[in-house]
């Protein structure tokens, strides 16, 4: 925090979900506290339900918090996405009704930018995201995959410099979920951007982060921030590093207990029979 | 394509059978055969009377189809954007849509007596509210995720509608207009036939006061072949905007 200004920070960040109808009132998360550097690569993992999304919501500045105080670039963060922020959602948010270049281009056209300025960076985009082939079909006619692909060019080329992924890779086999994680770290690298993941998978949190913020079961909070200590120049063939081993298991046995909470089950079941 | 087209075929050819059947059976100066029929309707359109009348149930038609869309997109598109008013307008809208609208007649004509406004009015009655609706749900049920990108990408309230909400909802929007349209025709005709001095549906029930059978069947297979067409092409425009969506 002395030398290097905090990117993002939250103190004492709170979500209560208010009770509606004959549902109680939702304690979703916190209190919990967090800072993260510019240019950082900070993954959160967490049991299903934790509310890892009500914290990516809070840090895209998309909700407010009930209580405490969340800052980036220290301008507190209150229910209105700042300029400079980018997040790639968990579910398909391709629009059906353009073209993958359309789709792509859709920020940046908004924004009034130049049609030279905005055809060179869709056109990098689309090559870089694989989807040069496809520039001119359909959400409907893509896989899964492929439009969670659109999503991430979409966010990508408006270059946010804290770029928000809840999930991005959930509908992914694992083959391609890695290769995705390298262009993840390239894009990181070649941006500076700061960049925050939600994940369910302790492998990819591994290989692709900085620090690692494990989530205890609702209301979520952090029970261990992990680092990694890889270097900048990192990339899938992290798995085969005996540190990688290290760092899932110690990941699994925060998580082990708290998953199992999650699921309803008591603690009987973490203790086994003799 | 090939196999539309012969079912097409095959759907008229059965159609015309029956109707022939029908008209062999109960006798021609009750139900006319085809062939008088088509005849008629040839006739027909070669008659300036003919044309008077479908003039009048056209403009009287166009306009209520345009103040039922344009009322019925407006509005949904506003109580699908409130929550809470479309909350209470869901079932009085449903209950509208559902009553017959004949039961209104007398009222319509109270207001608006004999004549043009009359019409327009019993159809715009009929088409506004499954516009209203299908346009309402099209927009209440809109993937969360499509605002929060809105949101994302700093739009206006006025851009995210323009550019994310009405596009999305454009299908359903289509569909609400198509089934829109055709009861408006079912509504400019009935005002026609009950209370009016010109148009289609008027010739109908001079036609039926003067037991000319063969005329009825010839104007209301017009008719049939003009809604049909238009229906084929709103049908046609909705499965190309929903290839998409």
């Amino acid at each position: 925090m002395d030398d290097k200004a905090a990117h993002v920070s939250l103190r004492g960040i709170t979500k209560i979900f208010p009770a509606v109808g004959n549902h109680a009132a939702v304690h979703a998360l916190g209190p919990l506290d967090l800072d993260i550097v510019k240019g950082e690569f900070f993954s959160v993992v967490g049991p299903s339900g934790c509310g890892k999304s009500t914290l990516l919501d809070l840090l895209a500045g998309l909700s407010s918090a009930t209580d405490g105080t969340g800052k980036f670039n220290g301008t507190p963060l209150r229910g209105v996405v700042p300029e400079g922020i980018g997040v790639v959602f968990q579910q398909d948010a391709s629009f059906a009704w353009l073209t993958v270049r359309d789709n792509v281009a859709f920020g940046l056209r908004r924004r009034g930018k130049d049609a030279a300025e905005i055809r060179r960076r869709v056109d990098h985009a689309l090559a870089f995201m694989g989807l040069a082939g496809f520039a001119e079909a359909y959400p409907a006619q893509l896989s899964g995959g492929m439009r969670q692909r659109v999503c991430i060019a979409r966010t990508l080329v408006l270059e946010p410099e804290l770029l928000l992924l809840d999930e991005p890779f959930g509908s992914l086999d694992q083959q391609t979920r890695l290769l995705m994680g390298d262009e993840l770290l390239r894009i990181w690298r070649e941006t500076g951007a700061t960049v925050v993941l939600i994940t369910h998978s302790l492998d990819e949190a591994a290989m692709l982060s900085d620090r690692i913020g494990v989530m205890s079961a609702r209301p979520g909070r952090f029970i261990d921030i992990v680092e990694t200590e890889w270097t900048r120049e990192r990339d899938s063939r992290i798995v085969s590093d005996a540190r990688f081993g290290a760092i899932t298991g110690r990941l699994w046995t925060q998580l082990r207990e708290e998953s199992l909470r999650a699921l309803g089950h008591s603690q009987t079941i973490s203790q086994g029979q003799p | 394509m090939k196999s539309r087209a012969l079912d097409t075929t095959i759907m008229v050819v059965v159609l015309l059978a029956l109707w022939q059947g029908l008209s062999a059976l109960v006798g021609e100066n009750i139900f006319s055969s085809p062939p008088a029929t088509i005849l008629r309707a040839v006739d027909l359109l070669g008659s300036r009377t003919f044309w008077g009348h479908a003039a009048s149930t056209g403009v009287a038609f166009g306009l209520a189809c345009t103040i039922a869309i344009t009322i019925g997109v407006i509005g949904g598109l506003w109580l699908g954007l409130r929550r809470f008013a479309g909350d209470v307008a869901d079932p009085i809208l449903g209950t509208l849509y559902s009553i017959p609208k004949i039961t209104l007649y007398p009222i319509i004509l109270l207001m608006f007596g004999l004549g043009l406004s009359a019409k327009v009015a019993f159809g715009v009655i009929h088409g506004i509210f499954p516009i209203a609706i299908f346009t309402m749900n099209a927009l209440r049920t809109i993937a969360p995720v499509y605002t929060k990108t809105a949101r994302m990408l700093r739009l206006s309230p006025v851009a995210t509608i323009r550019t994310i909400l009405v596009p999305a909802a454009l299908p359903e929007i289509l569909t609400g207009v198509r089934i829109g349209f055709a009861v408006t025709l079912l509504g400019t005709l009935i005002a026609e036939l009950f209370a009016s001095t010109s148009g289609i549906g008027f010739a109908l029930i001079r036609a039926a006061d003067e037991h000319n059978v063969v005329d009825i069947l010839a104007l209301t297979m017009l008719l049939f072949i003009f809604a049909a067409t238009v229906n084929a092409l709103l049908h046609h425009v909705e499965r190309r905007v929903q290839r998409h969506g």
